[in-house]
This record gives C-alpha cells, structure tokens and sequence, in this order.
C-alpha cells in the first residue's frame, strides 16, 4: 500500500468570481513508504498548491488524498493529527520562528502533540544533532544566529516531529552553495537514519539529480511526469520544452552523443559521468 | 480568509468620476457629507439620492460593488433603526403593547436615518471605488499643504499614509503564510479551547512583527539608496491639473448642496 496517494485531486483558488483559478488539475498520483522524491515544476505550475494538500492545509475541491490508504478528509476533527503525520517546511522557514530560545522552537511542534517533556527533549537534541545544531546552541535565541542556520532551526522545528513524510519547500533556497550542500546532506542523512518518505521541492536539477529515486514534475496545474530519475532525465527535449532544465552534464553527455559520442547510458550527475569516462578511457589504453 | 477584506479597496477604469482631480474629489466628499446633514426632510434625501444615484451611474462602478460596501453595517443599520423606531413617541400612534409603542413619527426617522447612513456609505465609497490610494493620499498631502506654514509635516504624513495602504496587501499575504506554517506544526488556530487559540496567536504575531520591521528597514534603505530626503524641493511624476470638468463636478455639487439648504430654510419641516 502506498503511503501518501492522490486520486483525480483538483484544487480551484476562489471558485465562482472572476479570479478563479484552477491550480491542480485531475493529479493521480501514489507515493511509496521511504521514497526520496524530488518536485519539479515552474512557478506557478501548482507544485506549492499540491503539496499543501499533502498535510490538509488545503482542502480539495474535488479529490481525494489517501494517508496509509485512509482518506485524511474523512474525519474533519482529525486534520490535525494528518499534520503530524506529514511534516511540511514552508519555503524560508525561518520567518515563522518565534520562541525566546532555540530549543523551545523546536519544540513548538512535538509539544503541540501533546507528548511529555523527556520524549520532547529528546526529540529535539535528536533533530537538533541531526541537522548539525550544537547542544550548546539550544538555550541561545534563535534571532542571534546566520540565515543558514536559523534556516536549519525551523526546519528541525518539523522534523522534530518525526513526521512519516517530511516534504520540504525549497529547503535551499537563497542560501549560498555551502549552506546549501549542508542543509541537503543533513536532509540526506536524516532520511536514511529514519527511513522516512521525504519530498523536496527544487528548482536545482543538479540537487535533485543527486538524491532523487523519483521525480514528480508538475506542469500548468496538471501532473507532467512521475518516474526514475533517469527516466525523467532522459526526457531532456520534453522537460525543456516545459521551459524546465536538466542537469548541465545531462546536456553535455547529449551533446557528446549528437557528435557520435553515444555512451549508451543517461548521465545526470558529475560523479557518475567521472566514473563513466574513466571507465572508457582504461578500456581505450587497454586495447 | 482574509484575503476577502476590502479596505479602501480601487477598481481601476476610465469614467468621468476616476478622472476627476482627486483634489476635488476629496472636497466634493466633503461637500456631499454636508448636504446630508444639513437635510432634515424627506425631501433633502430624496435629493440627496437623486445626486448619489448620478454618481454612482457615472462612475460605472458594478451596483453590487456598492451593495458590498453597505453590508458590513448592516447590524449597526439594525439597531439604529430599532432604537429609533421603538423610542421616538411623536406622531400617531399606530401599535401598543405595554410599555412599547410604535408611532408614525418613528417610522418615518427610522426610515430616514437607514436612507441617510446608505446614502453616507455609497456616496463615499465612490471616492475609494474611483481613486488610487496613491492618489488619494497625492491629493491630501495637497489640500493640507497650507499647514506646512503651521510646521505641520503634511509630506511626512501623506508618505507614511502611502506606504501603510502599500503595504497592507503584502501584510496580509505573510500573516496567510505564517498561519499555515504554524497550522503545519500543530497549531490550533480555528479549533481547541479559547486559551490554546490566545496562546497560539503569539506564534503568528512574533514573526509577523520581526517581518515587519525588517520590511520597514529594507524599506528605509531602498529608499535612501533612492535619494529621498523628505518632501523638500521634491517634485512629481504625475502633477495634478484641474480641468473644466473638475469645477462643472464642484458647481452642480454646489447646486444640490445650495438646494438642501433652501428647502432647509423656507420649509422648516420636523417629524
């Protein structure tokens, strides 16, 4: 059984006035236990809208969202525990931190659940570790710390949870390289200490390339494509039509091939294509 | 939810009435509040209504947009038409029941006091209906200006009426985001107990406020890096000019508000 699925799910922004807006469109889609997936799409593409749904911030107009085959609209008054389930980071977290110290932050969402104060504590020097916030730093107030790092306090704030899906809306976004690199391999290796089912929304197609098993590209409020990276990848003219990107070795491996260079196999990430080249040149010299 | 509030809401277009000098305009409102309240006879209002309904059809405003501006008085309309139908006691009177009477007198104030306060309303919201805020506050900023002599600091107020309005929708916008990252962490917000929802109210409005000083830093930097120093020695993109048509609106205002006053005086009529 799939742990998060979508049947026909359409959403529509202020039905009935000259606004309205459909900003998903009939998506069907299913999500496996322990996935890493990667959300593509352009702005306004309906990617923000979809995930919403994920946790019941947004109701459908018409569809349905199952969490562990069970639809999480059946009981209304149990929204709130869906929300637990399904861990959403908006895109800059860091904006809605509001407690005096770092710790009580974290907290805020595992003390909403109404757990007791030693399962509490835990949970956030667990999450805290996780996201490579020192111990000493808890009883600090979060509004002294860099962007990057206020940025890994809220989003600790969700794991901190232990949501069985953390989705993450663009978790990097606007921090520099360094920063970035950090904030995705502590996601990386939160996801394969937990197991958990993570989604992360990126417009990097070079981060995405790196973590994904699948990618669910969104396009004018309809579901594009959800298949392998590779799959995906080896799309290259379709998702460039869709005004989308592939990683730049994709392009540079596709041009290699256009000359007659054809290696047979998609590239989509600099390690891979490393190991490939050299590959082909100890076979060349050993002839 | 709360996209839905309208303050001072403008729907762009082209009428007689948007391309009124806001100046003029401004007065013209003023003028208009005068000639309600100066009437005291059905007959006043009914001119009263005549001029509204004229406006209101040269702006080419949708009716319903009026209807909307009304509905949110609509409990105070209520209750001032009940206190005045029950507690006026001249005239006939038409129903009794212990110590409640209901006379032709009350009838006629409380239909003449609902007709004044939705003409009030109307006949204002076309003012906010047709003028940019910008403009709006443009045209303040120089109908005070006589009051810069006084030290009065007309340019500093107009501009932070302008950036309040400016920033109104952006607030709105952020205030919806973080209710629902906060909503994702568990917050009850529409649900729980009153307490829960009080306390749950300081996750909103802590950052909201960080959001908006940062803002208004920002703000303040983007400015300066702009060269803006004050008003002093400060001209305009877009200058305001009266034309023919701005003094035709103000004569026929004019002429109404000149007709309230007559029929006020050469028939003094009361309930």
């Amino acid at each position: 059984m799939s742990i998060l699925e979508t049947q026909e799910l359409t959403y529509t922004y202020s039905p009935g006035t000259p606004f309205e807006k459909t900003a998903v469109d009939h998506v069907s889609l299913k999500i496996e236990a322990g996935e890493m997936i990667g959300v593509m799409g352009h702005t306004g593409s309906g990617k923000s809208t979809l995930i919403q749904h994920f946790n019941g911030l947004l109701r459908p107009t018409s569809g349905k969202i199952l969490l562990d085959g069970k639809d999480i609209w059946a009981d209304k008054k149990k929204i709130r525990d869906v929300r637990f389930q399904v861990g959403l980071v908006f895109q800059y977290p860091e904006y809605q931190i509001f407690e005096e110290t770092i710790f009580k932050d974290i907290a805020f969402g595992p003390k909403n659940m109404g757990l007791d104060d030693a399962e509490i504590k835990r949970r956030v020097l667990a999450t805290a570790n996780d996201i490579g916030l020192s111990e000493e730093l808890m009883e600090r107030s979060p509004f002294e710390l860099s962007g990057g790092q206020k940025r890994r306090v809220a989003i600790a704030g969700v794991m901190a949870m232990e949501p069985k899906v953390l989705i993450l809306d663009e978790p990097t976004a606007g921090l520099d390289p360094a920063g970035r690199d950090k904030i995705l391999s502590h996601i990386k290796a939160y996801h394969e200490r937990t197991g958990n089912t993570t989604l992360i929304v990126s417009h990097s197609m070079e981060d995405i390339a790196t973590f994904a098993d699948r990618i669910l590209v969104m396009n004018k409020a309809k579901l594009f494509c959800f298949d392998e990276t590779k799959k995906v990848f080896s799309r290259a003219e379709e998702i460039s039509q869709i005004g989308l990107d592939v990683p730049q070795i994709t392009k540079v491996f596709m041009e290699l091939k256009k000359r007659g260079l054809d290696f047979g196999k998609e590239v989509y990430t600099v390690g891979y294509a490393k190991d490939l080249l050299l590959k082909q040149l100890s076979e060349r010299t050993g002839e | 939810m709360l996209r839905d509030i309208t303050i001072g809401q403008y729907f762009p277009g082209n009428s007689i009435i948007h391309r009124l000098d806001p100046r003029f305009k401004i007065v013209i409102t003023v003028l208009y509040i005068i000639m309600l309240f100066t009437g005291d006879s059905m007959i006043c209002l009914a001119i009263g209504a005549v001029y509204t309904i004229m406006a209101m059809l040269l702006s080419q405003v949708k009716l319903k947009m009026f209807l909307k501006s009304v509905k949110p008085l609509m409990p105070f309309l209520l209750i001032t038409a009940i206190l005045n139908l029950f507690l006026v006691s001249s005239g006939d009177v038409l129903w009794r029941w212990k110590f409640m009477k209901i006379t032709s007198g009350g009838i006629n104030i409380s239909i003449f006091m609902i007709v004044r306060i939705v003409l009030l309303i109307m006949g204002t919201s076309i003012l906010t209906y047709t003028t940019s805020p910008i403009t709006l506050t443009d045209a303040i900023e120089r109908l005070l200006s006589p009051l810069k002599k006084l030290k009065f600091p007309v340019h500093e107020l107009a501009m932070m009426m302008s950036i309040a309005l400016r920033f109104i929708p952006t607030l709105i916008e952020e205030t919806d985001k973080i209710i629902s990252a906060q909503k994702a962490r568990g917050a009850e917000l529409d649900s729980g107990s009153f307490t829960a929802r009080a306390k749950n109210l300081i996750s909103i409005l802590v950052p909201l406020f960080i959001s908006s000083f940062r803002r208004a830093d920002e703000l303040a930097t983007a400015m300066e890096c702009r060269c803006y120093h004050g008003g002093e020695g400060r001209t305009r993109l877009r200058q305001l000019k009266s034309a023919p048509r701005d003094y035709i609106a103000l004569a026929v205002t004019l002429l109404f508000l000149a007709a309230v006053i007559v029929i006020k005086i050469t028939k003094p009529f009361s309930f």
